[in-house]
């Protein structure tokens, strides 16, 4: 099956198996492989993207269901240097560990942002509730947040 | 030449960048020319005779590599400690999920339905599944007792004891298994032929480790094995041991197929085949005097070691050693064991057996409290250990040890006095409802870092340092980084010893073809071990260039680019020398377990929901001296990460065993906590530095996972009267005894 969508602002078209896993196609055909499989079964959150304008587990996503979406991931989320101030909060106050959970969390975390520009702590969990993290008992990634819309 | 002082500060993750813009390389993300896709066929069944393997279904057979024991070039077997695991059961199988048989394939979808369709057919034999009737001998399934080792810690003579006491509190305790749950699952890539030899990538903890088993499993010289580590998703232990058993498949199928062959377990195959933290058993018997000071401790300590022996024999030791705790007293005897069952082999988790023997202590602890009529604070008082006197293996502290004080400021920072009182008060008046409970515990304990006694003597371990004629310095060592921060740290004190820029350091790639043997990434001693050879070998760059005349104006990077022009290359190298006056003896188990212990005190606040019967916590306070801090953000990040772990050891992470397999082996019915289950860790060092360690540092990887899970139980016990002793523990245990 023919697949087109946008991918970090670029048109992209795809010869795929339509029940092809988006994570796999992301990594495997279009070699971005910032998206990480954590657990293939929509827990862990690590393989989460954007998907028109929803932060989606990738892994739950067969591709035929992207024809004509906008897609951002990780690859997508500094703009050519400039860091995203979630990504540099993440940097600078230890949002980030082995750094596996880390594209899915930032992804989530900016997507948070987004929604609500000044979350509580209670907002701020429960809007990373779906990415899990096992290095960092999450004190730095909620700090980190609030760091990035401080800014 | 800036004058900065980098140790103690806050410098940022050195491949911080990579890792927020998913630019990091981990295995999974490797690709290679030609390269297969290989899987593992494994045992249905926890033990038996392998009577036929059937090659089913609607596959093209011919076009997979198959690799069988008789495939295997050198030696069938893991080499660490006793060399009885194979890496493909030949005949036999001794637990579920055991690996028989490997398949490859260029289509990656293809082998997942050869894996299927691949029948290992068995003659089942009894199995053994649990600790209790291992011990009891109800099979004899390893060796001739099911006993892969035991120790006996004797101090003084607790047999003397127990007459006269005017009091005897005797207990049991019990841990059950954990999933390390690493978010990155196991993997490994290998390019494997006779004439170049065997070159894996991979996740891991320790290259050297990989590479010893693989000279063993080929036969070919060092030279000929070459282990590169890949940007590592987390390992906490679960990539210790277990990387030599995948990065072996993937170099066997390599080697047959001549290709390229990459192996990636999902989640569900890393849940059920790899390791877990040991289940344990300990009992306690402790004689006190009338007014609380401790005479006797007794104790018995046994392990589920799982099918084959692994690094149970080391854990059992951590275990051992910690089993006691900061406390001093006259006659100890601590005998322990670790055992065989037929489920997989359990294995390294942060805190290596400590956190097990530790929350078996600091239960007992608040019992005995209770039995002479003191507080848990007021007993500890009376017992902790002090300057000068002796742990359990007869080890003379001979640094400054303050538990007094640690845990004077964290009761008080956990608002613990006005807390218990309060939450007495208000549990009492809101019966007549459902409602929640409050209560407050804590825990005092200590974690030992570096191998145990005279471990590091044995490993004797390298860091080599260079210098570039531009004036930049490289480190070049086996210890990985895995998240913990080894490659910001090293940079540090690289740094601080050469009053360097932080950014002229730069961190080699651990590939056991370039960078020496500086030991595994365990046993918190990448900081206080390793970090000390980093220091070393840069201090020798320096004595290098002073030694050769060139360093005349201190200018680093000018002396540097002279050397270099004049002879070529300025590369030095440090080994292990142990501290002074560590002695230990091997045989009575006797002397000084560890160079250097970090102390801690934690205190946990939670909630008691008496219609859900869920308990929460709610608060944490944290209290360490881990000599000198580092890095204040990865340090603090160590310990939330460890504490937040150790609270899903605690209340959430039960491994549920069918037939010596796990049951629940995913992610939506094993249960890590999440964002929304946390409560707010709050982190509090004292400093007080370690004459041994850079920068004074000690040891702090695995001590936030020993002391969380006794001070949650002790805070549950405060809230419900009722005194529980086996953790996990989930709402349905905690029910059955308020209900009847």
């Amino acid at each position: 099956m023919i697949v087109s969508f946008t991918i970090n602002g670029e048109s992209r078209t795809v010869d795929v198996f339509p029940m092809a896993r988006l994570l796999d196609v992301l990594r495997e055909q279009l070699h971005l492989t910032g998206t990480k499989e954590g657990c293939g079964e929509g827990e862990c959150g690590a393989c989460t993207v954007v998907l028109d304008g929803q932060i989606v587990n990738s892994c739950l996503v067969p591709v035929a269901q992207v024809n004509g979406s906008e897609i951002k991931t990780i690859e997508g989320v500094a703009r050519q240097d400039q860091l995203h101030a979630v990504q540099q909060a993440f940097i600078d106050h230890g949002g980030a560990q082995c750094g596996i959970c880390t594209p899915g969390m930032v992804l989530a975390a900016v997507d948070l942002l987004n929604r609500n520009p000044r979350p509580s702590e209670t907002e701020i969990r429960n809007g990373l509730a779906g990415n899990l993290c096992r290095c960092t008992g999450y004190m730095k990634i909620f700090e980190s947040v609030v760091r990035a819309y401080q800014k | 030449m800036a004058n900065i002082h980098p140790i103690g500060k806050p410098f940022t993750r050195k491949e911080g960048r990579k890792k927020v813009t998913g630019q990091a390389l981990y295995v999974d993300d490797l690709t290679f020319p030609e390269m297969l896709h290989g899987a593992t066929v494994r045992s249905p069944v926890a033990r038996g005779k392998i009577t036929n393997i059937v090659f089913g279904g609607d596959i093209t057979w011919d076009e997979f590599v198959i690799v069988t024991a008789k495939d295997i070039p050198g030696a069938n077997h893991v080499a660490l400690i006793l060399n009885d695991q194979p890496y493909l059961a030949d005949g036999f199988v001794n637990h579920p999920e055991e690996p028989v048989l490997l398949l490859a394939h260029k289509d990656k979808y293809l082998v997942e339905e050869a894996r299927r369709n691949v029948h290992i057919e068995i003659e089942e034999l009894p199995a053994v599944f649990s600790l209790e009737d291992s011990l009891a001998k109800k099979g004899i399934i390893w060796g001739e007792d099911n006993v892969f080792k035991k120790f006996l810690v004797d101090k003084g003579n607790v047999d003397d004891v127990w007459s006269n006491a005017d009091l005897i509190i005797e207990g049991e305790y019990e841990t059950g298994a954990q999933e390390q749950l690493y978010i990155e699952n196991n993997g490994a890539i290998a390019i494997a032929n006779p004439t170049e030899g065997v070159t894996v990538w991979g996740s891991m903890q320790c290259p050297f480790y990989v590479h010893k088993a693989l000279v063993k499993l080929f036969e070919l010289p060092d030279e000929k094995i070459r282990i590169i580590q890949t940007e590592t998703g987390g390992g906490f232990g679960g990539k210790e041991e277990y990387p030599s058993l995948i990065a072996g498949h993937a170099a066997l199928l390599a080697w047959k197929s001549g290709k390229p062959v990459k192996i990636i377990y999902d989640r569900a195959e890393d849940m059920v085949a790899t390791t877990k933290r040991h289940p344990s058993r300990t009992r306690h018997k402790t004689a006190v005097t009338r007014d609380g000071k401790l005479l006797a401790i007794e104790i018995d300590f046994v392990i589920d070691g799982g099918a084959y022996c692994t690094l149970s024999p080391v854990v059992l030791s951590r275990g051992t050693i910690h089993a006691a705790g900061p406390y001093v007293c006259p006659n100890v005897r601590i005998h322990s064991r670790a055992v065989a069952t037929n489920v997989p082999p359990h294995g390294a988790f942060r805190g290596f057996g400590a956190p097990q023997s530790i929350f078996a202590l600091e239960r007992h602890m608040d019992k005995v409290a209770h039995a002479v009529g003191l507080t848990p604070e007021e007993f500890r008082r009376r017992n902790f250990i002090h300057e000068g006197e002796t742990t359990a293996t007869s080890q003379i502290i001979r640094e400054r040890v303050d538990m007094d004080g640690l845990l004077t400021r964290t009761l008080k920072l956990s608002d613990y006095h006005a807390k218990r009182e309060r939450f007495a008060r208000e549990n009492q008046t809101s019966n007549g409802g459902f409602s929640k409970k409050r209560g407050i515990g804590f825990a005092t304990f200590m974690h030992g870092a570096g191998f145990t006694g005279s471990g590091e003597v044995y490993l004797q371990s390298v860091v080599s340092a260079e210098a570039t004629a531009e004036g930049k310095v490289r480190i070049l060592a086996a210890s990985t980084e895995i998240g913990q921060g080894t490659n910001t740290i090293f940079s540090q004190i690289a740094s601080e010893a050469l009053g360097l820029d932080f950014d002229s350091i730069e961190i080699v790639q651990p590939d056991t073809g370039h960078v020496p043997n500086s030991g595994p990434t365990v046993a918190s001693r990448t900081s206080m071990v390793v970090g000390k050879l980093v220091e070393s070998a840069v201090l020798g760059l320096k004595q290098t260039l002073i030694g050769s005349g060139l360093y005349n104006d201190a200018d680093f990077k000018k002396a540097c680019a002279n050397y270099i022009a004049k002879f070529g290359s300025l590369k030095t190298s440090s080994t292990y020398q142990p501290p002074p006056n560590v002695h230990w003896d091997d045989e009575k188990y006797q002397g000084d377990a560890y160079g250097a212990y970090a102390w801690a005190v934690y205190v946990a606040e939670v909630s008691f929901d008496e219609l859900t019967y869920e308990a929460r916590v709610e608060d944490f306070v944290a209290m360490q001296e881990v000599g000198r801090v580092l890095n204040p953000v990865l340090a603090a990040g160590q310990i939330e990460g460890g504490v937040a772990q150790a609270i899903g050891f605690t209340l959430f992470e039960n491994v549920v065993w069918k037939d010596g397999r796990m049951a629940n082996n995913q992610m939506t019915n094993y249960i890590i906590p999440t964002p929304a289950d946390i409560p707010p860790i709050r982190v509090f060092f004292e400093e007080n530095p370690y004459a041994y360690g850079p920068g004074g540092a000690k040891g702090i990887g695995e001590l936030p996972m020993d002391g969380a899970a006794p001070a949650i139980l002790n805070a549950i016990e405060n809230a419900t009267g009722i005194s529980f002793n086996r953790i996990p523990l989930m709402p349905e245990t905690l029910m059955k005894p308020i209900v009847s």
